[in-house]
């Protein structure tokens, strides 16, 4: 072996440091907050269909955002989690994907879910963990998932995605697919340690993923400078020896643009790139979070006034695509359908008892079975303690 | 028949299973060309190509990772934990991602293709970061399922069964045993059904009850008994999870006693879950307490260790409490 250490000897003679911010990653920036493009800014290879569903899928969430954030605090669901700031990250990259790249998301990439084609029942009924619920009602809201539209289900364990990507994406190019994986997390998420391993394993193994890192500002109530010192997270790809770019991320045609790049390359080479999008999480982490106990309304103010739907809408004012009357009417309209699409899901029923132990395993082993019957039978005693279940038992 | 020890009938399991789906992939540390630190995976790098049989970073974590989101893309991992003394990083991605999968999907995506195989428990002298039995903190994990072989036959049936399963399956090896124990084996494919535990040796006085390498510490405990016409039933659980309730209470039942020996320390053992799932089965048949025979509630020692494991001295000392109680 002539180079055993896998790194280059360059010699020098006299003890130096290279300094811990000596690599500086650019971020791409393609449209401005009025809806111009930056001079010189790459050309936005959008077609209008496209650029008016992506749209319309922030709009979606926004919506269903601010509906569900109020349905909690009537108490008509237990939890929620917004994207709000965050819609031209998740919306963008999704609409720069095909429809069999695998999605394996965190939690708050409601965007790229819509963009998929989850329907408003959908995400009501994993909301209200009903019968409907492709998920069978077992984890709190926001944890999504649909096989058909390739969106992998949310794990809460943060970070936990990163090195199934690189799996999901090594076993997409053995199979010969064409396809790749994105990954979506925060850079707190980045700090943990299936990270790390994430990123070394598909580097090595050269899997097509794209390590889709959601910097916005806060994890919880940490700011993002007491969870790293280095420049962003970006920077560490190239430490794993992957191709790197940084994004504004209220910028959606930067993020789609940056995301058509990485899955080119990705797919071409079969290696991982690791996109960077510089957010702002606007609003709480979850529905159980306050954030005036961590950072001012000043703060906020200034994100407010970057919004990616707005800056996104007056580019396609621009491009003569979006009428706003007519844009405005729409949205009143969907605020109906979420309200009575609501209505709807919350009075479905629960799932049945029977899905207490399916899918524990492919078939239920004996003495989960056996459990199962053993309850059953206390609940034919008590049936008024258990009313979810006792009146619909075989 | 062709004779082999554990690590031959481990490896030809690999490599008719590799031979039969190429779903079947096999991976982890010095997994590829060299064939595994104890030649588990050796030439099946060269047979099937670097893409199905390779080396990973040292990342426990990462390799679990990499498991799971092979098999939730429908494929076959079977990844290596070097010793199960390090199969701890990869404990979150075991517990709540490998068993969870399923479930929390309402079974839209499921890691069943997964196998995990890893070389546990002590007698190499190799102290309490090469000895460990950890399969109790995995039993206390629905989802899993986890299953220790005691010989060569047992191990490559039970491996292809492990890897044919629908469900993720910890895959524990005598690492004591990988050289030590030899015997005839089928050359051909063949699985062992898991979830049933088998009565090695039938007997009407007491019942023993151990699994993997214990099995032979057992077998040695049980001559001594017998020699004082203690006779002896002797199961061999092979699965931890899940276990076979209805055979040791079938046999209990029968013979009154009940002595149970396990490696891993006593406190929170799988032996007390038996003990307790046990005595209710077959509490009025029961003649005298259930004897657990266990490591004691310590690290695994080095200096120290035929003191500390549960050996057949011990077994055989709780045998004959139990039939003079």
């Amino acid at each position: 072996m002539t180079n055993p250490n896998n790194a280059t000897i360059t010699t020098v003679h006299t003890a130096a440091f290279t300094a811990g911010d000596a690599l500086k990653i650019p971020t791409l920036r393609i449209l401005q907050d009025d809806g111009n493009l930056y001079d010189g800014a790459d050309k936005p290879t959008l077609d209008k269909d496209t650029a008016l569903k992506m749209y319309d899928t922030m709009v979606f969430t926004r919506v269903l955002d601010e509906r569900m954030l109020a349905a909690q605090r009537q108490g008509r669901i237990s939890f929620y989690m917004q994207c709000l700031g965050e819609e031209a990250t998740t919306v963008g990259s999704a609409a720069a994907l095909d429809e069999q790249d695998m999605i394996m998301a965190q939690y708050r990439e409601q965007g790229a879910l819509r963009y998929r084609g989850f329907s408003l029942e959908q995400f009501m009924n994993q909301l209200f963990s009903n019968e409907k619920d492709l998920g069978k009602g077992r984890q709190m809201p926001v944890h999504y998932g649909s096989k058909d539209i390739y969106y992998m289900t949310i794990s809460s364990p943060l970070g936990t995605q990163i090195p199934q990507a690189s799996g999901y994406a090594y076993a997409q190019k053995l199979r010969g697919l064409a396809k790749t994986t994105i990954c979506y997390f925060g850079e707190g998420a980045a700090s943990e340690g299936d990270f790390h391993a994430g990123l070394n394993m598909a580097a090595v193994h050269k899997a097509p993923v794209l390590f889709f890192c959601r910097n916005n500002g806060y994890a919880i109530s940490t700011p993002a400078n007491e969870q790293f010192v280095g420049d962003g997270i970006a920077c560490r790809a190239v430490g794993y020896g992957m191709k790197a770019l940084r994004v504004d991320g209220a910028d959606i045609l930067a993020v789609y643009q940056a995301t058509k790049m990485a899955r080119e390359h990705a797919l071409k080479h079969n290696e991982p790139v690791l996109i960077e999008a510089m957010a702002y999480r606007l609003g709480a982490h979850s529905s159980s979070d306050d954030p005036s106990g961590y950072r001012s309304k000043e703060e906020e103010e200034i994100w407010r006034k970057t919004d990616p739907i707005s800056r996104f809408k007056l580019w396609l004012v621009k491009q003569g695509w979006l009428d706003e009357d007519a844009d405005k009417a729409k949205i009143e309209k969907l605020r109906t359908e979420i309200l009575d699409a609501l209505k709807v899901a919350e009075k479905v029923a629960k799932p049945g008892i029977e899905h207490l132990i399916s899918d524990v395993y492919q078939q239920p082993i004996p003495a989960l079975q056996q459990q199962l019957d053993e309850l059953k039978q206390h609940i034919r005693k008590y049936p008024d303690a258990y009313p979810v279940t006792s009146g619909r038992m075989d | 028949m062709a004779k082999m020890n554990m690590l031959q009938a481990i490896n030809n399991a690999l490599d008719l299973a590799m031979a039969k789906d190429d779903t079947v992939v096999c991976f982890g540390e010095d997994v590829g060309h060299f064939g595994g630190v104890f030649r588990a995976t050796s030439k099946l790098q060269e047979k099937y190509g670097k893409a199905r049989c390779f080396n990973t970073p040292l990342t426990e974590q990462g390799i679990a990772g990499f498991a799971n989101g092979m098999a939730a893309q429908g494929m076959k991992p079977i990844a290596e934990i070097q010793f199960a003394d390090y199969i701890f990083p990869a404990f979150d991605q075991i517990v709540n991602e490998t068993a969870k999968f399923r479930y929390r999907s309402g079974n839209e995506f499921d890691v069943g293709g997964i196998v995990f195989r890893s070389p546990y428990g002590g007698g190499i002298a190799g102290g309490h970061y090469h000895s460990q039995s950890p399969e109790a903190y995995f039993a206390h994990t629905p989802g899993l399922k986890v299953v220790i072989p005691r010989d060569p036959y047992q191990a490559k049936g039970l491996l292809l069964a492990s890897i044919a399963s629908p469900d993720p399956v910890i895959f524990f090896e005598p690492k004591k045993l990988y050289r030590a124990s030899t015997g005839e084996v089928p050359e051909d494919y063949y699985e062992i059904e898991l979830g049933k535990a088998e009565v090695v040796q039938q007997g009407k006085d007491v019942t023993v009850l151990a699994w993997g390498a214990q099995m032979e510490i057992v077998d040695k405990a049980v001559a001594m008994a017998q020699e004082q016409g203690v006779s002896c039933e002797v199961i061999d659980l092979r699965s931890i999870l899940p276990w076979d309730a209805d055979t040791v209470a079938a046999s209990v039942q029968k013979t009154g006693r009940l002595v149970i020996n396990h490696e891993a320390p006593l406190t929170g053992g799988f032996a007390g879950e038996i003990a307790a799932t046990i005595q209710k089965m077959c509490f009025l048949y029961l003649e005298s307490p259930i004897e657990r025979v266990c490591g004691l509630d310590t690290p695994y020692p080095l200096a120290l260790e035929k003191e500390y494991v549960a050996d057949h001295l011990k077994t055989y000392e709780a045998i004959m409490r139990s039939v003079k109680f």
